[in-house]
Parts: structure tokens; sequence; C-alpha cells
């Protein structure tokens, strides 16, 4: 395995990651279930690619272009199907994935169902590193913001949220569209790192793809999506060696721990710098006592 | 204050509320009393914007109310939920805070914190702890506290009894006395109807969508079918 081989990997990872963020705003701080991310995905990478290729953007601004696009037309999706509710929210983003892919499977423009190569090699390991890092820390910003609570509140209790007087409809939309904007920048870095796109690449497996990392790393949790995409993007390719039955494989694991753990790799809790030590200093303590509490077991 | 005329609501094809009228004046507690399904809660989501309604009006200062729970919030009529509703995973004070969402005066803002937590000595005591893990009765308190922190002018409250020790019961009507008297108007939905009628000044009785009485809480309650219809008296 050479550096390269783990660089590209990483990469993936923080690509996936990226769209993982965003849906860990939707679905674990604002309690919404999307399985539609791959079409905001499709539309920021086909996006920034026309942006780059056809009239020759720098990378930057044509991944924000692809952003904004991304997240306008979640802005016009979420006008319509946010007042549903629950299930039926779900089930709406689900066919908004699945029109999308069908769409760009028709717009020759876009080199239709065949696909669409020769875009340029724009994303490297250290853009994707520095764009996740900016990403991480205006998601954590945000959640930390007047806004943020407002939409933990509307995901905690979504009718007693309107009883205090939170527009929930416009925390829902504000909520839809942030996770639509970091998809369209995934899509982007995704275009210009596999130089080639294809509606294929978006299809509803890449949406349950990305909900199940946010799941797995922990509802509600920043570090636990970070945990999340970096586990299950490079379990694939660490289990290569057992060739046809390592997706098999995947799923298991998949499974395992979501029984063992069904609040998630991190469930709800967050991996800074001050909780790590919290958990350091307990852990010392709780050695600490172990004999004195042994020795008054018999008192009990 | 506030003025209900001719409300209908309607459940797909079910009437609920057929012709509903009501009006309260600033200062008073007023009680709608009735049976399960007679459309008590259904009235008080309609006044809070939660439901739309298809015939009447509802004013507020002569004003219309926008069927848009956080306008109406806004225009200082606060609604605690049946069933309590409180934000099981946030402390005490958090919750309690979420109450001022709308407001800004921060001073004010401290300032009717105090008084709820004098109102309930009870949360203060309890302010770190998590809203979850609270009784019941707390969480009715919980639930008041933080319909007080908006700083409202009326204030609905939706069954505050339901599913509380009788003990508790007697002290949840003693602080809707007491919030009356910070010069909040009350409307009160109960099943209590014997508790509600002792501390109301007026009161509606609603029976299948439809006013079936009112007057003055003590009319209602000297009244000799509403006696043996909620009050459980064999005449």
């Amino acid at each position: 395995m050479d550096l390269y081989y783990i660089q590209g990997i990483l990469m993936l990872a923080g690509i996936n990651l990226m769209s993982v963020l965003g849906l860990s705003l939707l679905t674990g701080f604002t309690g919404m279930f999307s399985f539609g991310h791959a079409g905001f995905m499709a539309i920021g990478g086909y996006t920034s690619a026309m942006m780059t290729v056809n009239y020759g953007w720098p990378f930057i601004p044509a991944l924000l272009m692809g952003a904004l696009t991304a997240a306008l037309m979640s802005a016009l999706i979420g006008k319509l199907t946010l007042n549903l509710k629950g299930d039926y929210f779900c089930i709406a983003t689900l066919g908004f994935g699945e029109a999308i892919r069908l769409v760009l499977d028709n717009v020759q423009y876009f080199g239709g169902a065949r696909g669409w190569p020769g875009i340029p090699n724009y994303t490297n390991f250290t853009n994707v590193l520095i764009i996740n890092i900016i990403a991480i820390i205006i998601l954590a910003n945000i959640i930390r913001s007047r806004q943020g609570r407002n939409m933990i509140a509307v995901r905690e209790e979504e009718l007693a949220s309107q009883i205090v007087g939170i527009n929930v409809f416009k925390y829902k939309l504000i909520s839809l569209m942030i996770s639509a904007a970091y998809a369209g920048i995934a899509g982007g870095l995704m275009a210009h790192y596999m130089t080639f796109l294809q509606p294929k690449m978006f299809s509803l497996v890449k949406s349950t793809e990305l909900t199940i990392i946010v799941i797995f790393g922990g509802l509600g949790s920043i570090s636990g999506s970070v945990l999340g995409a970096l586990v299950l993007t490079s379990l694939p390719e660490i289990l290569r060696s057992f060739s046809n039955w390592r997706l098999v494989i995947y799923g298991l694991s998949v499974i395992v721990i979501m029984i063992s753990r069904p609040e998630g790799l991190m469930g709800g809790y967050e991996l800074t710098p001050s909780s790590m030590k919290k958990l350091f200093t307990r852990m010392r303590s709780k050695k600490g006592n172990l004999p004195k509490s042994m020795e008054g077991g018999d008192t009990l | 204050m506030l003025k209900v005329e001719d409300l209908n609501v309607f459940y797909g094809g079910i009437h609920a509320l057929k012709g509903v009228s009501l009006d309260i004046n600033k200062g008073e507690i007023v009680t709608i009393i009735g049976s399960n399904g007679a459309g008590k809660s259904t009235l008080l989501n309609a006044i809070s914007g939660f439901l739309k309604y298809k015939q009447g009006i509802i004013t507020y200062k002569d004003e219309k109310l926008p069927i848009n729970p956080n306008k109406v919030v806004k225009m200082g009529i606060s609604q605690v939920p049946e069933g309590r509703l409180v934000f099981a995973n946030l402390t005490v004070e958090d919750n309690i805070m979420l109450g001022a969402f709308l407001r800004n005066d921060k001073n004010k803002i401290k300032e009717d914190l105090e008084k709820v937590y004098e109102l309930f000595p009870r949360l203060k005591e309890r302010e770190k702890q998590i809203a979850g893990t609270l009784s019941g009765g707390e969480q009715q308190m919980l639930a008041m506290g933080r319909g007080l922190m908006s700083d409202p002018e009326i204030m609905l409250l939706d069954e505050p009894s339901l599913g509380l020790a009788p003990l508790l019961v007697q002290t949840v009507f003693d602080i809707i006395v007491n919030i009356s008297k910070m010069d909040k108007t009350i409307l009160l939905v109960e099943q209590n109807a014997y508790k509600a009628l002792a501390i109301a000044d007026r009161a509606y009785v609603l029976e299948q969508g439809k006013i079936k009485m009112e007057g003055s809480a003590k009319e209602i309650a000297d009244n000799p079918s509403i006696r043996e219809a909620y009050l459980g008296v064999k005449i």
C-alpha cells in the first residue's frame, strides 16, 4: 500500500464527508431524513463541471456556483415538500433524487447516460482537506448559533417549538438549503477528482450510503459524522483482500455496529479537546477508585 | 380582548367546532369545560394558529389573528399545550429560556426568569436537571413557566391537570390563580370541571362542538344539569 493509494481513499472519504456534514445538519440536528442528497451532489457536480469546462472558471468559484445552484434547487423543493411530515418528506426527497438522475440521463448537453469525460483534475488532497476543515468549522458554528439551537429545538419537539414562537418551516428550509450546498460542493469535488461524471454515480445507493454514514456515526454529532465517513469509506478498501465477499462483510459490520450501538458510534456526543480531557480524567479516577469500591463491596 | 366569532373547524369530513363564539376580557380567568371530544383542544389550537378554519373569525384587540403559531405568540398569546411537550433532552433552565425565544430585552427576560422561579421554586431547585427526568407535575410547571417567558397577555392552558396526582392538581390550580394575579388573562381548558369552576370568573360549556351554556362560573357550577353531567352530583 503506497501513500498515493491511501491518499486516494482519504480523498474519497473527504468528499463523502463533505456531503455527510450537510446531511448531518439536516438529519442529525433538524431531524429530517433525506434519501435524495445524491441529487444535490449531482446538481453541484454538473454545475461546477460546466463552469470549469465550458466557461473556464477557476476551481473554487465553480465549486461555490455548484453549491449555490444546489441550495437554490433545494429551496424550490423545500417550499413544496417541507410541510410534509416525517416519512412523507423522506419519500419526496427519494423521488427528487431519482428525478434528478433521470433528467441528467437524458440531457445530451452533459453527455446523457454515456457520461461526461474530460473534466479537469483540480481536486487534490490539500484542497479536500482544507475545504473539509472549513466546512466543519462553519457547521460547528452554525450549530452553536441561535439558528442552530432553533434547528435542534425543531428536532426535539416540533409542536413545542412552534408554541414558543420558532418558525419551524423557515428553520427546516435553512437547514435543507445549507445541507444541499454542502452536498453541492461534495459533488463538485467529486467531479474534479474523477474527471468524469455519469448520472449513475448519483443513484439512490449513493443517497442511502450518505444517510447510513450519518446514522452510523451518530445522529447529532459532527465528530461522529467525520468518524463515520472515514470508517465506512475506507472499510470496503481495507476489506479488498476478501475479494467477492467484501461487500457482504461491509454490510455485516454495519449491522453488527448498529445492533451493539444503536445510537451510532458517537451517539450524539462530540469529540472535542475538552470532552476528551473529561473522559480521561474520568477514566483515571475510575481506575483510582476501583480497589476502594471493591473493598467496600461487602458492606453493601 | 380575545374574541371568537362563529368558528367552524373541520377535520376532513368531521365537523369539530360548529359555530363557536366566545369572548374573553382582560384579567379574567375563563374556563371551557366539556367531555372528551367536545372540541376543547381544537378551539385552543385554532386560536393558537395551528389549525386552518373555514369559517369564523378570531380577533385579538380588534385585530384578526393570523393562522401561524409563531406570529400568534408574537402578538402576546401563549399556549401551554396538552401533555406538556417540554424539550425532554434540554435542562430545565434551557426549556424556560426557550420560552423567551421571540424577545430581545435581556434585562426584562432576566426579571421574568426570576419571577418564574419565584412562582415555581421547585424549578429553581432543578435548574440544571434534564427536563425529561422531571415528574409529571414538575413538567407541567415547566411548561407553564416556559409559556410565561414569552411575556404573554393571554395564556391558553390546555388540560394542565391531566395525569397529575390529586395533591399536585390542587397546586397547579393554585399556581393558575397566582399567574392570573400577575396581570395575565387566562383561558383554561379542563376536564376537571369542579376545580376549574372554583377558580374561574366565567365559564363556557362545550358539548359536541357547540357552546351549550355560558355564564359566570358560579352560575354554571350551580346549574343542576351541569352538576349532574360534569360534577358528578346526583340530583
